[in-house]
């Protein structure tokens, strides 16, 4: 009961027009079909609330609305304020191949004018949807396009140009997982936190770069580069990764015959001339990776010290479970191990811990 | 050698590798005889069919490939050599392109009619080198120059289209045989019963059991009944296509034992359920161990690669800066990535992203840090007893050995895998170098 206190839920609209791809997005990113499977889905009929645990304690209450008229409409009279009260983050949806951007517009206009009045505090993703269908070559501009036509809009509906993201994004690459990483970014409530330790530790370990990803969607929760790490000239590798492991775990799924959902190894190590890399359980909803430089004996060490600070990181999802006295015996345990390195740490525990929303 | 074009209209050779290849299979028995290297210029192996077609066949090649077998025993060079014959659409172009030239499956919607003989080749760990002949083109004719054509062919596949009407294809499937088994005996004959993507498993097995029936009663009627043809089924949107082609590939290999007994010995002494040598660029493997073979363990290693290469891909990018010429160089296998990150490449399909790159930039970098030489090795464990998991180990550039561990070969055994994989590294290297 406790637990269900102390959860973080954090609500989430999915809006677009009928067809824009919001429930393709949902089922890919969520459910682990694949993008040609997402052929077989239907309209969705009213709202498709869908509960997803996320990161330990916080619980996504996503809201995917069925986006044809009669149910935006319905959205926007009836069920106006049951809809949009207490939004944390909506992700609204254009589809670019659509031929009638004008009502497009419109119909946003009207949503985020509903929004606005209900949870003004609240975030806007925008993903400019179906890139694939764009030629190459047009792709940036028809993106700033769109994007400058409906940052005026939002301007006009009183949201603050830092409310509100851009994104392309197509289900047949990478780039949906870069949209839905900045939303998940957005909504884990001690994202700083993590971030600092996570520092620490790869400072322990000197490694070239650590990415927390969670595991059964894959991803990537944060990241942190350092040295060599920061000069790698793929910067979508975030994204990359995450569709590099959601097809291994298809094919392990294929073969070992079981759920896509419950699939998962305990390590992945690659080792090449160039660099040393693992894969290994952090918490019990994140795997870490870490990227090391090509020496076998800190490689080791690396692993022996990850799963030493497993411990360390375990407080980190279930720290809001507990309530305010096991939030301040965390703090302490946690902070006399790291007096030694600088009084910064109780302000920056309980800055991450102020961040609670 | 006289051609209408100069040397330079021909496509020029893939730039070699600094390091002398080990792999590098010095298998030159005839080189008298040999039609591949009809002139002191080379030309790259790609043209063999322009070249062949353009000279009369005057020079020693013809002197063997007509009659029954005499001369010398078969020069089976390293290089494999296919040749795709079927009906009109039966799928001749898209096998071709999607195993050789990594056209994803769904595009080879767009391939158009080939009208004239098509060739394809990979330069890897082997040369694959193919050939696609059109079906309009009456090779079987006897006036047509078919010593052109069907030299030195390793094997000739002859795909079936099994969602079409195929008894029409079985008919010219026969006639070709008869033709091989007269001119060319020594080259396979492999039939793909193709496109069995869409069908159900009983529908499958009764095509692939009528078409093996048919064509075996018919040979044997007309006195053939002894020549070995395979049977395949495949389709281009799994894995069959490349299970087949390795399996028609690994006939065509001379070292095909050596690696076998080796492989097989490793998987013996390590408990690995199976073992896999992969060319990483193709994912075709060239040698397994005498287990039997199931589609799902080529899957699961094949993807594993795929995990690899991406990885690798994604971190192993060079930086050096004391290196110059070596640091210029390398970015440039990634610079295409970094400004076109606005195509985003597939990410369904099984085929690796990108194309050789990857391997290369992987291991051996003979100048710039210091432990390259150490070849890449990779480990996935699936649970936590650390039983069932998959090696992977790099032999060479594109060569790269895939076990699927078994019961028994736990994290305490895992030095000892290494130490052996290592034996069987430089048995390998031996192998070839022979």
């Amino acid at each position: 009961m406790e637990r269900g206190k102390r959860q973080k839920q954090r609500k989430v609209l999915l809006m677009g027009r009928s067809g824009a791809g919001k429930s393709s997005m949902r089922s890919i990113v969520f459910s682990h079909h694949n993008a040609k499977d997402v052929r077989r889905l239907g309209a969705t009929v009213d709202v498709e609330h869908s509960n997803i645990r996320f990161m330990g304690n916080l619980m996504l209450n996503l809201w995917d609305c069925g986006g044809q008229d009669s149910f935006v409409e319905s959205y926007l009279t009836n069920q106006r304020s049951h809809v949009f009260t207490h939004v944390a983050v909506l992700i609204f949806v254009f589809d670019v191949s659509s031929r009638d951007a004008a009502s497009d517009m419109l119909s946003f206009a009207s949503t985020i004018r509903a929004l606005h009045e209900f949870s003004p505090n609240s975030k806007i993703f925008v993903l400019i949807h179906k890139m694939d269908l764009v030629p190459a070559d047009q792709k940036t501009a028809v993106f700033q396009e769109k994007s400058d036509g409906i940052r005026a809009t939002c301007e006009e509906e009183e949201f603050l140009p830092e409310q509100v993201g851009f994104w392309a994004t197509s289900i047949w690459d990478q780039s949906l997982y870069r949209a839905w990483t900045q939303v998940i970014y957005f909504l884990v409530p001690n994202a700083g936190t993590i971030e600092n330790m996570l520092r620490k530790l790869a400072d322990l370990l000197d490694a070239s770069e650590l990415i927390l990803y969670e595991r059964t969607t894959c991803l990537v929760v944060t990241h942190i580069s350092r040295g060599r790490g920061k000069k790698n000239p793929f910067t979508d590798r975030f994204e990359r990764l995450t569709s590099i492991l959601k097809t291994h775990k298809h094919s392990m799924a294929r073969h070992t015959g079981t759920m896509v959902s419950e699939v998962s190894f305990t390590e992945l190590l690659v080792k090449s001339g160039k660099f040393m890399f693992f894969i290994t359980r952090l918490t019990e909803n994140t795997n870490l990776a870490v990227v090391m430089p090509n020496d076998e004996g800190a490689f080791n060490a690396a692993r022996v010290n990850v799963s030493l600070a497993k411990g360390e990181f375990a407080y980190l999802d279930i720290i809001e479970k507990k309530g305010k006295e096991a939030q301040r015996t965390a703090r302490e345990s946690i902070a006399p191990e790291e007096d030694t390195r600088g009084s910064e740490d109780g302000e920056l525990s309980s800055q991450g811990l102020n961040s609670d929303r | 050698m006289h051609t209408l074009f100069g040397e330079n209209i021909l496509s020029p050779a893939a730039d070699q590798v600094p390091l002398p290849d080990p792999f590098e299979l010095a298998f030159n028995l005839y080189p008298s005889a040999s039609s591949d290297t009809p002139s002191k210029s080379s030309p790259p192996q790609n043209d063999w069919l322009t070249q062949l077609q353009k000279q009369a066949p005057t020079d020693g090649a013809t002197s063997f490939s007509h009659g029954t077998q005499q001369g010398p025993p078969p020069r089976r060079k390293g290089n494999p050599r296919l040749l795709f014959m079927g009906l009109r659409r039966c799928g001749k172009s898209s096998v071709q392109k999607v195993v050789f030239q990594k056209l994803p499956p769904a595009d080879t919607l767009y391939l158009e009619a080939t009208n004239k003989i098509e060739k394809a080749s990979m330069q890897s760990f082997m040369n694959f080198e193919s050939a696609e002949i059109p079906t309009q083109l009456p090779v079987l004719s006897p006036e047509y120059e078919h010593a052109t054509v069907f030299t030195n062919i390793g094997a000739v596949i002859w795909i079936i289209d099994s969602q079409d009407e195929y008894l029409t294809s079985i008919s010219e499937l026969l006639r070709v045989a008869v033709f091989l088994a007269e001119n060319y005996p020594r080259a396979n004959l492999e039939v793909f019963i193709h496109k069995t993507d869409g069908l159900s498993e009983e529908y499958k097995y009764d095509t692939f059991r009528e078409v093996r029936q048919r064509v075996q009663d018919e040979l044997s009627d007309f006195g053939y009944g002894d020549r070995a043809v395979s049977y395949y089924q495949t389709s281009i949107f799994d894995h069959s296509i490349f299970e087949a082609m390795s399996k028609v590939i690994m006939k065509l290999l001379p070292q095909l034992p050596a690696m076998e007994t080796l492989l097989t010995k490793l998987c013996s002494t390590c408990r690995i359920q199976k073992a896999y040598l992969f060319d990483t660029v193709s994912k075709i493997y060239i040698a397994t161990d005498t287990s039997p073979t199931f589609l799902k363990d080529y899957e699961v290693c094949s993807d594993y690669v795929d995990v690899i290469v991406d990885i690798k891909q994604l971190y192993g990018w060079l930086d050096a800066p004391k290196d110059a010429p070596k640091d210029g160089s390398q970015p440039q296998n990634e610079d295409p990535e970094l400004e076109s990150e606005g195509t985003q490449p597939k990410i369904e399909g099984v085929q690796p992203k990108s194309e050789a790159s990857p391997s290369k930039s992987g291991s051996s970098q003979p100048k710039s840090a210091p432990d390259t030489n150490m070849l890449g090795e990779s480990m996935v464990t699936f649970d936590k007893g650390g039983d069932n998991y998959m090696y992977a180990r790099e032999i060479s550039n594109s060569l790269s050995l895939i076990c699927l561990m078994g019961q028994g070969s736990g994290p305490d055994k895992r030095k000892l895998i290494e130490y052996n994989v290592d034996i069987l590294h430089d048995a390998l290297l031996q192998v070839f170098k022979v």
